[in-house]
């Protein structure tokens, strides 16, 4: 099954401003994946997600992963463009090197598949909370990635957009892109993942199935975060 | 106080009855600074977003010297530019010297500095939000300079009026270079000068309300048209 290892992390650690952040990390996640990273803050749950993506890089250790062309990483504030909706979309597909008349199309399909097809030409600034994580999402969907990293990505929306965006996260891992999602939300854990990482202290104290790793908890760290004491 | 209410008359009679080489002095002024600030943006905008985006060593450096470079003393930059085109300069062979060439020259070297900083603060400024979505979606250079350029082109246009305002008032190195050549060289800030020496006072106030105005109406005109393309936008 070694082949179908998309993300692998060997003995990674990262250290910065002289606090170490990861501690000797191994990790193999396989394509298709849906998994959710859950810890206290400062646990290093973005770290571990930016490790993916290059933006952090490991003070030791190696990372396996696909190329950027192949990722979308979605930001707890979603960055976009002063340009329209779908601008913003065409924009990254512009980057990826897709031409028109393709890139129209798929940038279309995309924003109506995240139910924004009807405020296409909106400037994106004008947006609000909700619609700018669904519009990143549009982008994501829009180039069809192999890993969909997603960091807090509803942490500041009401719960209706919180469910909307879940529902987007899970139609796009549905289609076969591997899922890596950090939350606080345990509940949102419970619906999107397949698999739990649970951090503390820059560790991997639990990695397990979702069902069980709810069902019983090994760690103290792990059932206290669940009971709301790490909160 | 008289001495001035007098002179702003005469002002406005003589900008009501212009003649022909009020009109070829400020035409040549235009001309001369919009070809400097044209220069200058294709010089400064991609050095200014060389320096906002660049890991090299040679940032700070230039950094510093951009900023410094920003107060040059326009008659220092005159009289660089003046030795330079002189027949013994290196570039004496181009025949510059006291031609509108020349003048583009100075006010080019004069304002790219301040294009390049201003417009290095503002890309800086616009990559700060986006620089982390770039590097995940491993955006080259060249596409991470063009997408930022293009996102902050209402704060670069700023940045060029602020620059063809500089040289359009400047008046001490177009002097030195340009010669203030009747009919050849002759600028708005140069004849502002030369009539006030002369003691023509109405004639300089003139041309220094025709230089304010034209000032105005060009960012005037900015102004609206960033605010009709934003209304455009919804």
């Amino acid at each position: 099954m070694a082949d179908d290892v998309l993300l692998r992390l060997g003995q990674v650690s990262v250290v910065a401003g002289g606090k170490s952040l990861l501690s000797n990390i191994n990790l193999e996640i396989q394509g298709g994946e849906s998994v959710v990273v859950l810890g206290a803050n400062g646990a290093g749950k973005t770290t571990l997600l930016k490790l993916f993506n290059g933006l952090v890089t490991p003070t030791r250790g190696t990372v396996q992963a696909p190329p950027a062309s192949d990722q979308a990483l979605i930001f707890q504030r979603p960055p976009y463009l002063a340009r329209s909706v779908m601008d913003n979309v065409r924009f990254v597909l512009a980057m990826r090197g897709v031409v028109e008349p393709a890139r129209t199309e798929q940038a279309r399909a995309a924003l109506v598949a995240c139910d924004l097809g009807a405020i296409e030409s909106r400037h994106a600034p004008l947006l609000s909370g909700g619609e700018l994580q669904r519009l990143a999402l549009a982008r994501a969907w829009a180039c069809r990635p192999k890993l969909l990293l997603a960091d807090e990505p509803t942490s500041n929306l009401a719960p209706s957009a919180t469910r909307e965006v879940e529902r987007l996260i899970q139609s796009v891992q549905a289609q076969g892109t591997t899922l890596l999602v950090t939350t606080h939300n345990v509940a949102q854990a419970k619906r999107l993942a397949h698999r739990i990482l649970f951090l503390a202290d820059g560790q991997i104290v639990e990695d397990r199935p979702a069902a069980d790793f709810f069902a019983s908890p090994q760690s103290a760290a792990a059932r206290n975060y669940l009971e709301g004491e790490s909160l | 106080m008289s001495v001035f209410a007098d002179a702003l008359v005469a002002a406005g009679q003589l900008l009501l009855t212009a003649d022909a080489s009020l009109g070829d002095i400020t035409l040549l002024s235009l001309r001369v600074s919009a070809t400097a600030t044209l220069i200058a943006a294709l010089l400064g905008l991609p050095l200014g977003a060389w320096v906002a985006l660049t890991g090299s060593r040679l940032r700070l450096p230039t950094l510093v010297v951009l900023n410094a470079s920003m107060g040059l003393p326009p008659v220092v930059v005159g009289l660089v530019v003046y030795l330079l085109l002189s027949r013994s300069g290196v570039m004496g062979p181009l025949g510059w010297l006291f031609t509108p060439a020349g003048m583009v020259m100075a006010q080019t070297i004069l304002i790219t500095p301040i294009i390049a900083a201003l417009a290095r603060q503002t890309i800086d400024d616009a990559h700060l939000s986006l620089r982390d979505w770039f590097n995940s979606l491993g955006l080259s250079a060249t596409q991470r300079v063009a997408t930022l350029l293009f996102e902050a082109r209402f704060s670069l246009a700023v940045v060029l009026l602020a620059g063809f305002g500089r040289a359009i008032a400047e008046v001490g190195a177009v002097m030195i270079v340009g010669g203030n050549i009747s009919g050849s060289t002759r600028v708005m800030t140069t004849t502002i000068a030369l009539e006030t020496s002369k003691g023509d006072l109405p004639l300089a106030l003139a041309l220094g309300a025709l230089l304010v105005a034209l000032v105005l109406i060009i960012n005037g005109a900015a102004q609206w048209l960033k605010s009709w393309l934003e209304q455009q936008r919804g």
